[in-house]
């Protein structure tokens, strides 16, 4: 048994930090207990060799490896959920600085519409058009929220163009963006060809396109913490990678300069949380158990329990730790498991002749953007779903194991696959649809029967399929993608289309949502709107498990603000009075 | 240039070894407060492979390898062939490391049967696939044509590779572990080999990267960003400053 402390955070990822962060200035002692190593720019994302996608995009270096923690899954509950043996589909992060180490950057907001997603969708087209999803509001609004945004993206220095400064609209933004109190921090990035021929294009047709909001730096910034970050280089080794110039943002290029300096701050490494230990009642988190690296187990005592993991691993803890009731799809109830989502994507690919796009000129979030079909920017009316897809042509990386496009139909091996290589590498660009992903009944997280870890703990289970919603929406933005290839005047134009069967082994998103959702009724909630559990009040479970559905817009952003939102409740409401914040 | 890569590679090789100890002591589990944990040599640089010899593979096994990233990659006008790159030194030093080990993957039974969906669920470490997979290729060109496969013709060797990728050939494998499977585990890790940083043994002379215009490790495009639709006009460097 350890010595007490007032706040135990779980994982020193993005949510780790800032909560560790804010806690520690409010006075608190604070231990951040983290699976992985500690890594840092100088040290681990070294700029002379960082550039090595064998070792880094395809055998993952940097990535939480399948043998120290698995998952199974299972398109539904007829099927037999095997072990994803390696990750595939989605790659959760490992280390301090969790995922926010190999992010591509893109950093959105959801809108004010999501936050109260079930109010705004029955208001303009009545009940049943949301029948058989699980939509529900997430407790908090707008108007609370926007701020914490604001916190997350001057920490990170964004650089991009608002469309919407309290209520203004501005031009070469996002129109379609929730009212926001200022600018970005940073100007937008400077653009490559593909992009730029992107905008032009989506604004000759009469679109809304606008520079992805990027924590990739276009110019040298000094964030709100005097941490000095620097200029993206277009480097090409972003997503998958570290970055080795200081001008991505992560924990390591925007907070741990900081807070690793702070006496009343500690971080224990290479230590694994196997459980936390609830009082006799339940209702209360006394301790964490963890394990060192050399197997020795520790009870670390403290007054408040933050669980800042991956979201996955986040409901699993709380599973383990039986916090909160387990969602059974048979009969509706509980609440840990409810609504996982995920992201329903498609692709526009296009191959040209005597073109120089240079695509190993990128960066995660080198591009431009449009969301003249996400969300409810579209009137859905006379369409069979809701929901929608933002386009991104976002020009991240050349690297050629992975990214050598050819023209479809071409061999994959022999003499005319070099040509067909060769003559499609310069020569095309394309664009992504990232649509949104709601809740239903059906797809839910559980501990799996059969499979364990390494320690004997059972491995998550994921069930998930893509809902009919969501591939009749991806359908209809398959065929703006056709349309809108159009005007490029292509030599050949492809697109994809999505179909039932999630499959769990090419690479789709690592955007996990769910789980441990917040909302404003704990029947249907793991959390309150504070992301405070409702079952154990000193327990806040914090990332991308809180939401209660996922838009069609990249979770990092809404993630942050979500942690310096629980970290405001925490330090002006709980350290005053410690208890439920919400009565239901 | 043989012996210009292997004195380089020696060179390398030493440079890296002396690192390892100080990787060693950072290795357990640790406190830190009050600090920004930093020591110098920290980092943990790639280590180029030797380019001699073979670590995995049969002398018989390294040649069918040979002769079949040379069919993948056939030597012509814009690139010479896979094997002339190191495709098949490439995959024996993968295969010899922890990649053919699976010693990351989750390797815990029971295993069974899953779905396409799934992914592969055989026991067999991909050092393992090799294995039994050269040998069911051995047993089918020797039944089919009398020879193995090194031995055929580029026509014949054409048509075992586009029957193990169509499904016209079933080799006698096992469980859990398909021709399809066999096949692209080779295509896969032929096409790493060629495309990444010569460092791991193929790519040789950043053939790959010339052949299509990818400069490599530069990492800094500032001055060519608005540059649009012209050509980069830097040629590739690789981690250890090959130009």
């Amino acid at each position: 048994m350890l010595p007490r402390k007032d706040a135990v955070i779980i994982g020193l990822g993005w949510t780790g930090a800032i909560l560790a962060q804010q806690l520690t200035d409010a006075g608190l002692n604070v231990v951040a207990i983290e699976r992985g190593p500690y890594r840092d720019t100088s040290t681990d994302f070294n700029v002379a060799y960082m550039q090595d996608e064998l070792r880094y995009a395809v055998r993952k270096d940097l990535f939480l490896q399948p043998n120290v923690e698995a998952m199974t899954m299972r398109n539904n509950a007829s099927q037999t959920a095997m072990p994803m043996r390696d990750y595939g589909s989605f790659l959760p992060g490992h280390g301090v600085g969790g995922a926010g180490v190999h992010w591509n950057g893109h950093t959105w907001r959801f809108w004010d519409s999501d936050f109260s997603i079930k109010t705004h969708l029955t208001q303009r087209y009545g009940a049943a058009k949301l029948k058989g999803l699980m939509l529900q509001d997430w407790g908090v609004t707008w108007n609370e929220i926007e701020h914490s945004f604001d916190a997350f993206e001057y920490l990170c220095g964004i650089s991009g163009k608002a469309g919407n400064v309290q209520g203004q609209m501005q031009a070469g933004g996002n129109p379609f963006e929730s009212s926001r109190s200022r600018q970005y921090p940073n100007p937008p990035m400077k653009m490559s060809y593909a992009p730029t021929l992107f905008a032009q294009t989506m604004a000759g047709m009469g679109y809304h396109p606008f520079p992805t909001p990027s924590a990739n730096l276009s110019q040298a910034y000094v964030n709100p913490l005097g941490i000095r970050m620097g200029q993206c280089t277009f480097c090409g080794f972003c997503e998958r990678f570290a970055c080795g110039n200081y001008s991505k943002a992560s924990p390591q290029t925007t907070i741990l300069p900081v807070l690793m300096k702070k006496p009343n701050f500690e971080a224990r490494t290479e230590c694994e949380v196997l459980k936390i230990n609830l009082t006799p009642d339940g209702k209360h988190a006394r301790s964490v158990t963890y394990l060192d690296a050399n197997g020795v187990e520790f009870e670390q005592p403290g007054d408040i329990v933050a669980i800042c993991a991956y979201g996955l691993m986040n409901v699993r803890l709380m599973m383990l730790s039986k916090i909160g009731t387990q969602y059974d799809p048979a009969t509706g109830t509980g609440t840990v498991g409810r609504n996982y989502c995920y992201q329903t994507s498609s692709a526009a690919r296009m191959f040209f002749e005597g073109k120089h796009f240079n695509p190993f000129i990128g960066a995660g979030t080198l591009g431009q953007s449009m969301d003249d079909f996400n969300g409810d920017a579209f009137d859905h009316s006379k369409l069979d779903f809701v929901g929608g897809a933002g386009l991104n042509c976002v020009v991240s990386n050349g690297r050629p194991i992975g990214n050598r496009p050819t023209v479809p139909g071409s061999p994959r091996w022999g003499a005319k696959w070099k040509q067909a290589t060769v003559d499609g590498y310069n020569n095309s660009m394309g664009f992504s649809a990232q649509g949104s992903s709601y809740p239903v009944r059906e797809n839910y997280l559980d501990l799996d029967p059969t499979y364990s870890d390494r320690h004997g703990r059972p491995l998550l289970r994921v069930t998930f399929d893509f809902p009919d919603n969501d591939i009749a929406m991806s359908h209809y933005i398959s065929d703006q993608l056709e349309r809108l290839t159009k005007p490029f005047n292509a030599k050949h134009a492809a697109v994809s289309r999505i179909q039932k069967g999630w499959n769990a082994v090419p690479y789709q998103s690592t955007h996990n949502t769910g789980g441990a959702v917040m909302g404003a009724d704990p029947k249907t909630s793991a959390v309150n709107k504070y992301l405070q559990s409702w079952d154990v009040p000193n327990v806040f479970v914090v990332g991308a498990s809180a939401f209660a559905h996922n838009a069609g817009l990249n979770p990092t952003g809404t993630v942050g603000a979500l942690a310096y939102w629980a970290a405001q409740a925490i330090t002006t409401q709980y350290v005053k009075n410690p208890g439920a914040l919400v009565h239901a | 240039m043989q012996l210009v890569l292997r004195a380089l590679s020696r060179r390398r090789l030493l440079a890296s070894v002396a690192a390892v100890p100080i990787l060693a002591a950072s290795a357990d589990g640790r406190t830190i407060s009050g600090e920004l944990p930093w020591s110098p040599f920290a980092g943990e640089p790639p280590r180029p492979v030797n380019p001699l010899g073979w670590y995995f593979f049969t002398p018989g096994e390294a040649a069918t390898i040979e002769a079949i990233v040379d069919r993948f990659i056939p030597g012509d006008h814009l690139s010479p062939g896979g094997k002339a790159s190191g495709c098949a030194v490439f995959i024996d030093r993968q295969l010899a490391g922890s990649f053919g080990q699976s010693s990351r993957l989750y390797m815990k039974g029971p295993f069974m049967p899953g779905l396409p969906t799934q992914g592969y669920q055989g026991d067999l470490t991909p050092a393992g696939r090799y294995r039994l997979g050269l040998r069911a290729l051995a047993d089918y060109t020797n039944s089919t044509y009398k020879k193995d496969f090194r031995a055929l013709t580029l026509e014949q060797q054409d048509t075992v590779l586009a029957g193990l990728d169509g499904g016209k050939i079933t080799l006698k494998l096992k469980s859990g572990f398909s021709t399809k499977e066999f096949f692209e585990l080779m295509l896969q890790n032929t096409m790493e080999g060629f495309f990444a940083d010569p460092l791991y043994g193929g790519n040789r002379g950043m053939a790959s990267w010339k052949m299509i215009g990818f400069p490599g490790a530069r990492y800094d495009y500032r001055d060519h960003i608005d540059k649009h639709n012209q050509p980069y006009p830097k040629g590739p460097v690789s981690i250890y400053g090959q130009v």
